[in-house]
């Protein structure tokens, strides 16, 4: 460990940090706007939802490099192809979340907010989504802390993320890097998962911790 | 489609069949590649869950949360951290997919066993049970469709993974991936790539058809009418 390489290239860790947490938040995010649409669906529509299903779970069996290689030709070596295969992703473990979120409520809570002459856009809204969002937002988690991990394998096809830290610390067999490297990933994740269980807690204020 | 073009092409090339480094026996090593983690995550991951989904109680919350967080280790990173320590150690690929596989088949088992119906646990210990049986002929019955669910998301994170071994130097399906990216051949990257799609796909149906065979016809049933 070499502690006074990090001090003297300050802004490319950085840069390298912003980079990588871009390409994990934003697939993310993507991923729950695309999947709350779809999971309303299928917690609607039963038959919408098995063949959802089925689609998912081969999707998620892409490996991460086989889909942004598969993207290249579409939108070259950018972020953009980074972050369209990491939405896959993200939809993959967040959409199954919504929909169990949806169904989980309780039929007396929305049975009652029909009674009290609410229309369904206005139950969805207001009863249904803030009572799914703990389920919701676990599987949002899942999606940004893989997102974020899996922004570095970006980096085999140059896209630049925190993975820039371990393929240079390779090809220079300099140690100091790699472990640079690994802690900001990690650091990273956890950050972005404290924040969004902070959101959780105020957008749920009823729930008990 | 062009990646499917490529890799059709790619694939249907008789002289990429044999020969050293062909495509059988990159994927011959990849099924090493993916088995022999996975069998050591499985062995870590299916007792320590039911072990603490047996046990429950405040400490599972830590365990299940940390090794939720556990996920947040890139692979890539760790692998790379090994081969400048270790070189080419089988622990160098080994250890971290072991590290990737262990937490969904741990934390799928503990929430398979922390689920089962707690009738159904007083019933086997009313029968006059001990312990050791209330969890292998109950509580493990019952948990097997989520602990199947872990072992295959294990199953497809492992084998999509494992191309990245080709990055330091390792034989697979990668191979063809990261030699046609340092090459600029599309044909061979989007021709590995296909071949590993359609491992993981495979990998899916076993799982689906173990499923229909390991978990009681009673449990199934169940879950239909639900």
């Amino acid at each position: 460990m070499m502690w006074s390489w990090i001090p003297s290239n300050w802004s490319l860790i950085w840069q390298l940090t912003w980079e990588n947490a871009k390409l994990g938040v934003l697939p993310a995010l993507y991923g729950l706007v695309i999947s709350l649409p779809l999971g309303v669906i299928a917690a609607r529509w039963r038959w919408f939802y098995p063949p959802t299903l089925t689609v998912i779970n081969i999707l998620y069996a892409v490996p991460s490099l086989a889909l942004f290689i598969a993207l290249i030709p579409a939108f070259g070596l950018t972020d953009t192809t980074v972050i369209i295969a990491l939405t896959v992703f993200s939809l993959c473990v967040i959409l199954p979340n919504v929909v169990a979120g949806l169904r989980a409520v309780p039929a007396a809570v929305t049975q009652a907010a029909t009674a009290m002459g609410y229309g369904p856009l206005r139950r969805l809204v207001t009863v249904e989504l803030p009572l799914a969002v703990p389920v919701i937002l676990a599987g949002f988690r899942v999606g940004v802390v893989a997102s974020i991990s899996l922004a570095s394998v970006g980096q085999l096809i140059g896209v630049s993320s925190l993975g820039y830290l371990f393929i240079d610390g390779l090809q220079r067999s300099f140690p100091t890097e790699i472990y640079v490297g690994l802690v900001l990933v990690i650091a990273l994740a956890l950050a972005c998962d404290l924040i969004i269980v902070a959101v959780r807690r105020a957008l749920t204020p009823w729930a008990a911790s | 489609m062009s990646f499917f073009s490529w890799a059709w092409d790619w694939v249907t090339t008789d002289a990429n069949w044999h020969g050293s480094g062909s495509i059988p026996q990159q994927l011959v090593a990849y099924l090493g590649y993916c088995a022999l983690p996975l069998l050591i995550a499985a062995l870590i991951g299916v007792p320590a869950g039911v072990a603490i989904g047996h046990r429950g109680g405040k400490r599972a919350v830590v365990v299940i949360n940390t090794a939720n967080a556990w996920r947040a280790i890139p692979t890539l990173g760790l692998l790379i951290l090994l081969a400048v320590f270790l070189g080419f150690s089988p622990l160098t690929w080994l250890l971290p997919l072991v590290v990737l596989a262990v937490p969904p088949i741990l934390v799928n088992a503990y929430e398979g066993v922390a689920a089962v119906d707690p009738s159904v646990k007083d019933a086997a210990r009313g029968m006059g049970m001990t312990p050791w049986q209330q969890v292998t002929r109950v509580e493990i019955p019952n948990a097997l469709p989520l602990i199947l669910v872990g072992l295959r998301t294990a199953a497809i994170f492992v084998v999509a993974t494992a191309t990245i071994a080709a990055y330091i130097g390792l034989g697979g399906l990668g191979r063809f991936i990261i030699d046609g990216l340092a090459s600029d051949q599309y044909g061979p990257v989007a021709g590995g790539a296909l071949l590993v799609v359609i491992l993981a796909v495979l990998v899916l149906a076993l799982f689906a058809g173990l499923s229909r065979l390991v978990i009681p016809a009673g449990l199934r049933k169940q879950a239909k009418t639900e």
